[in-house]
């Protein structure tokens, strides 16, 4: 690891001023992915900022149609929090999954949000609710805050405060574990909600994705049989030693299934 | 058989991604490693080969250049013409072609090493994560950097586990013990997980035509065995040794084959080093042998517990010369079987079966009848493969004035908990209270010269030769109280820590007897030294040989293509079981490893780049804990008739045993799909695009 500036600021917009004022600095929530990183000096930034210290990132409310999740929520605190079982139970099972309990208990949703990793299990249940991204600046909503490998419509200095869920009529999240990493090979995240029902895939490609003729099915028809004959193109889906494109592009299809079988369950 | 020169840091050609270039000595890691960012490597790319059968294809760039088609030997075992005689008398020939998949042994503790050298003394200290500090002591004393052997010590202490990876020299341990000197400062090298998954010497990596010709009635007449073995860049320790020594004589495992035939083509290749790993050769042997039995038994309709009943040793046909060099001392596989058929339950199989089938799934099991060849080893059979080094082993028993006991043994501890084994021989033996037996061992300026710990060697040659120390110091012991008992030395018995005269109530007790060996008023003078250490060196007459039934129980779902392994049984002969806990603890963790390898592990090179893709833990799977079910562990005994305790050895087997009892039973899982074959690892990629194939219609030929 090589030196850097660590900075631990109380309020957003002294963290919000460090991270534009210091050319090369990065934000740290909970490090799940940058520690690993700096460790192994692939990323050299002059200045951490930490926003350990920023209290009203944290927590979970209650907005009636609405859960507003803290940005520097742990994965353990939203998996167990009764209220997202309660409203959004695939949420809380999404949160579940991630990594082992030293990632879920460091690791925070602002944070895998920020870093779209393209086999994080957030951005499919973030988009897969079509969730606004409160930021310090604006709200976005998701279908056009993921825009491809690690890249997200945040812009400099711009910080993720909460993420706003509605709450769905149903909602399931299915995960083919990789068997090494425990990221996602394909997951999941199958939404029923007001107006239809969203399908949004992380795993299986460049960053995350939504499936337009499953949601189409799932939405005359909410049955996992409503979907197992769609083939998912494997243009654009990734292949690596651990999957190759047309077995993740089945996996899609049988993890949407499954995914519909825990919204329903 | 050509063997290049490895050199400390690579000489004009780097021959692996891993090969060391240059190091660097910095008063701090941090500085050491912005000294190594700045260095500038001017390389110029070479074609390189990653793969056994590129390597060897008219052509393929080759890494040395007076090493032809990248061929470092071209080894052969067992009489040729008789198999080739008996193929042409046989009902039936089963064939099958396979991949040993290439594995990184991971243990837990990396690699890491401090030199010292202190200038008045002119003695160097060399305290490393190593298996075998005396070998190193001498392979880099004598043979790398000149130092003389008692200018040079070698500690290493509790070591955070090796199996085998540690169990090389490795060049970091030679540069750093070189620069120690020239910069007159200790120096400190730990390797990182990553830096280790492209240093630490890999395991198995072969590619393998096996062919078994049957009678009518399923009697197996003759085996032959083709195999690719990659070498990676260069010739680590014991690198060639492996796919040949403790791979051809295993292949003649627990049947009655009075014909084998085996060639092995060793290979360099532009990949790490490849050298022993838990079970070395053993495991690729008997996966070898129990997958094509299975074959066989497939093709000739034969029920797989039949065909290996129809071929197995029996019982009362030990000692059994095999057609492959080894002669098995004792042994009951047919024992081991029938007890771990009852263990697996396997009569209510089918029902198991059928309820995985109403859930969707495929439910298989699969055996694994196998025997290994370890205790490392006869030095003489060793010297005839090959060999230059001996495979002895050393215990000193030094029995200090008050009775308690230190043991200097030349084994190496890293996790088999051989301070409690070899303690509760001794206390056993001596009659001392366990608590007061102490074990030394790595460090060789405190224990005699020894071999340190491999190839399940411990217990076996290490225990043999306690055993043998310790019945020395009876002896002088016997000696001592003859005199002071006035007795005739044979009329005296030792029996729990007492010495007495035969038929008497006149006795006295091991501390009174050290005590009077150390103070030796009344004592034997003009006969007997004083004191009471003693040191015994043992060689051993044969391998051990210990075997089982190994049996998987897995589920398939046809869905993902994922394998569950839903129950695991083994029943093995490992000879006398001194700790049966440590035995069992054995048992599970190279049954682990084993199912690691079939289920999970796969070190991936990428083709055009020579680059490891798998070289991290995020990307090269290892077993955890909730990959496996409780396992059923049971021993069933026999004992070796040369080993002083009988025991044979544990350390292995289950790493030898599992691969192809897992894969069997992925087999047996996916048999009604006409799959015949699954390699390893047999990952939810690997069975689904198997699924796909199969139900894909048959093409009209």
């Amino acid at each position: 690891m090589k030196p850097f500036a660590y900075h631990q600021p109380d309020q957003i917009p002294d963290a919000a001023r460090l991270l534009t004022s210091i050319e090369d600095s990065k934000l740290v929530a909970g490090g799940m992915t940058l520690i690993s990183t700096l460790k192994q000096r692939l990323a050299s930034p002059v200045a951490l900022v930490d926003l350990s210290k920023l209290g009203s990132l944290k927590g979970i409310t209650d907005g009636g149609a609405t859960i507003t999740i803290g940005a520097m929520t742990p994965h353990a605190v939203v998996a167990a929090s009764k209220l997202v079982q309660t409203k959004i139970p695939g949420l809380a099972a999404l949160a579940s999954m991630i990594g082992d309990p030293a990632v879920r208990s460091r690791g925070t949703i602002g944070g895998s949000v920020a870093n779209n990793d393209p086999a994080a299990d957030y951005p499919a249940g973030v988009l897969g609710l079509g969730a606004t991204i409160v930021t310090s600046m604006r709200e976005i909503a998701a279908d056009k805050f993921f825009l491809g490998l690690f890249e997200t419509a945040l812009g400099p200095g711009e910080i993720i405060t909460a993420i706003r869920f509605p709450v769905p009529l149903k909602a399931g999240y299915a995960k083919f574990k990789a068997p090494a990493s425990r990221y996602a090979l394909v997951g999941v995240f199958v939404a029923q909600v007001a107006d239809g029902v969203r399908v949004a895939v992380t795993g299986a490609g460049p960053g995350v994705f939504r499936v337009p003729p499953m949601e189409a099915a799932l939405s005359s028809n909410f049955d996992p049989s409503a979907i197992a004959a769609i083939k998912i193109d494997t243009d654009g889906l990734t292949s690596d030693i651990h999957a190759e494109a047309d077995y993740r592009a089945h996996l899609v299809t049988v993890m949407a299934k499954r995914a519909v079988d825990a919204a329903l369950s | 058989m050509k063997e290049p020169p490895f050199p400390m840091l690579a000489q004009g050609k780097v021959r692996f991604v891993g090969d060391m270039v240059a190091f660097v000595v910095a008063e701090t890691p941090e500085q050491a490693n912005v000294g190594a960012e700045l260095l500038k490597v001017d390389y110029e790319v070479l074609p390189s080969v990653v793969g056994l059968l590129e390597a060897v294809r008219p052509n393929a760039p080759q890494l040395f250049d007076d090493v032809p088609n990248n061929i470092c030997c071209d080894w052969e075992l067992g009489d040729k013409a008789a198999v080739e005689t008996a193929f042409k008398k046989a009902a039936h020939v089963a064939k099958l072609s396979l991949v040993n998949n290439r594995l990184i042994g991971n243990p837990m503790e990396p690699r890491a090493a401090i030199a010292e050298y202190e200038p008045g003394t002119d003695r160097f200290t060399l305290w490393t994560t190593s298996q075998f500090p005396h070998v190193v002591r001498f392979l880099m004393g004598a043979l790398v950097l000149n130092i003389p052997q008692h200018k040079l010590r070698v500690v290493a202490p509790d070591v955070g586990g090796g199996f085998g990876v540690k169990q090389f020299h490795y060049g970091e341990e030679a540069v750093i013990t070189w620069a120690a000197k020239r910069v007159r400062r200790p120096v400190k090298w730990v390797a990182s997980r990553s830096e280790g998954y492209v240093s630490d010497r890999h395991g198995r990596d072969h590619v393998t035509e096996a062919e078994l010709a049957l009678d009518e009635t399923g009697k197996f007449l003759a085996f032959r065995v083709n195999t690719l073995a990659n070498m990676g860049g260069y010739l680590s320790t014991f690198g060639p040794n492996i796919p040949t020594n403790l791979y051809g004589p295993l292949l003649g495992g627990v049947y009655t084959t009075p014909a084998i035939y085996c060639n092995v083509k060793v290979v360099f290749t532009n990949t790490v080093p490849v050298d022993a790993y838990r079970g070395a050769g053993r495991p690729e042997a008997t996966f070898v042998l129990e997958r094509i039995v299975d074959v066989a038994a497939s093709e000739m309709g034969i029920d797989r517990v039949e065909i290996r009943r129809r071929n197995m040793i029996p019982k009362e046909a030990y000692p059994y010369q095999t057609p492959v060099l080894v002669q098995y001392d004792s042994g009951d596989p047919m024992g081991c079987l029938d007890g771990a058929l009852v263990a697996a339950d396997v009569k209510n199989f089918g029902v198991r079966k059928a309820a995985s089938a109403s859930k969707g799934k495929f439910r298989g099991l699969g055996y694994s009848t196998y025997v290994e060849a370890c205790g490392l080893a006869p030095s003489r059979f060793a010297g005839r493969l090959g060999a230059r080094g001996g495979l002895y082993e050393s215990a000193t028993v030094r029995v200090h004035p008050t009775g308690q006991v230190t043991v200097m043994i030349g084994t190496h501890n890293h996790g088999q908990g051989h301070e409690t084994t070899f303690a509760q021989i001794v206390s056993e033996k001596l009659g001392v209270a366990f608590e007061n037996v102490d074990i030394v061992f790595g460090d060789t300026d405190r224990v005699q010269f020894g071999m340190g710990t491999y190839g399940s060697r411990s217990l076996v040659v290490g225990g043999a030769a306690l055993s043998k120390a310790t019945d020395k110091v009876i002896a002088k012991g016997k000696k001592i109280a003859s005199h002071l008992l006035e007795a005739a030395e044979v009329d005296i018995q030792f029996e729990a820590g007492k010495f007495s005269v035969a038929g008497t109530d006149r006795s006295k007790s091991f501390e009174e007897i050290a005590g009077a060996a150390y103070v030796p008023h009344n004592y034997p003078l003009e006969v007997l030294e004083p004191g009471l250490e003693e040191q015994a060196y043992y060689d051993p007459v044969n391998f051990t040989y210990p075997g089982g039934c190994h049996i998987a129980e897995v589920e398939v779902d046809p869905e993902t293509g994922t394998v569950t392994l839903v129950n695991y049984t083994a029943v093995d002969d490992v000879g006398t079981v001194i700790n049966p806990m440590i035995v069992e603890g054995q048992l599970h963790g190279g049954i682990v490893q084993g199912v690691g390898q079939a289920l999970f592990e796969n070190a991936v090179y990428d083709e055009g780049s020579g680059q490891l893709l798998s070289g991290s833990l995020m990307d090269y799977c290892m077993p955890r804990a909730d990959h496996l079910p409780m396992m059923k562990v049971e021993t069933h005994s026999t004992l070796c008739t040369h080993t002083p305790m009988g025991v044979k050895g544990c350390g292995e087997v289950g790493t030898i045993g599992s691969p192809a009892a897992v894969i069997n039973a992925v087999v047996d899982a996916l048999s009604h799909l006409g799959v015949t074959h699954v390699d390893m690892p047999a990952t939810p990629n690997r069975i689904w695009r198997l699924l796909q194939n199969a139900s894909l219609p048959v093409a009209a030929e």
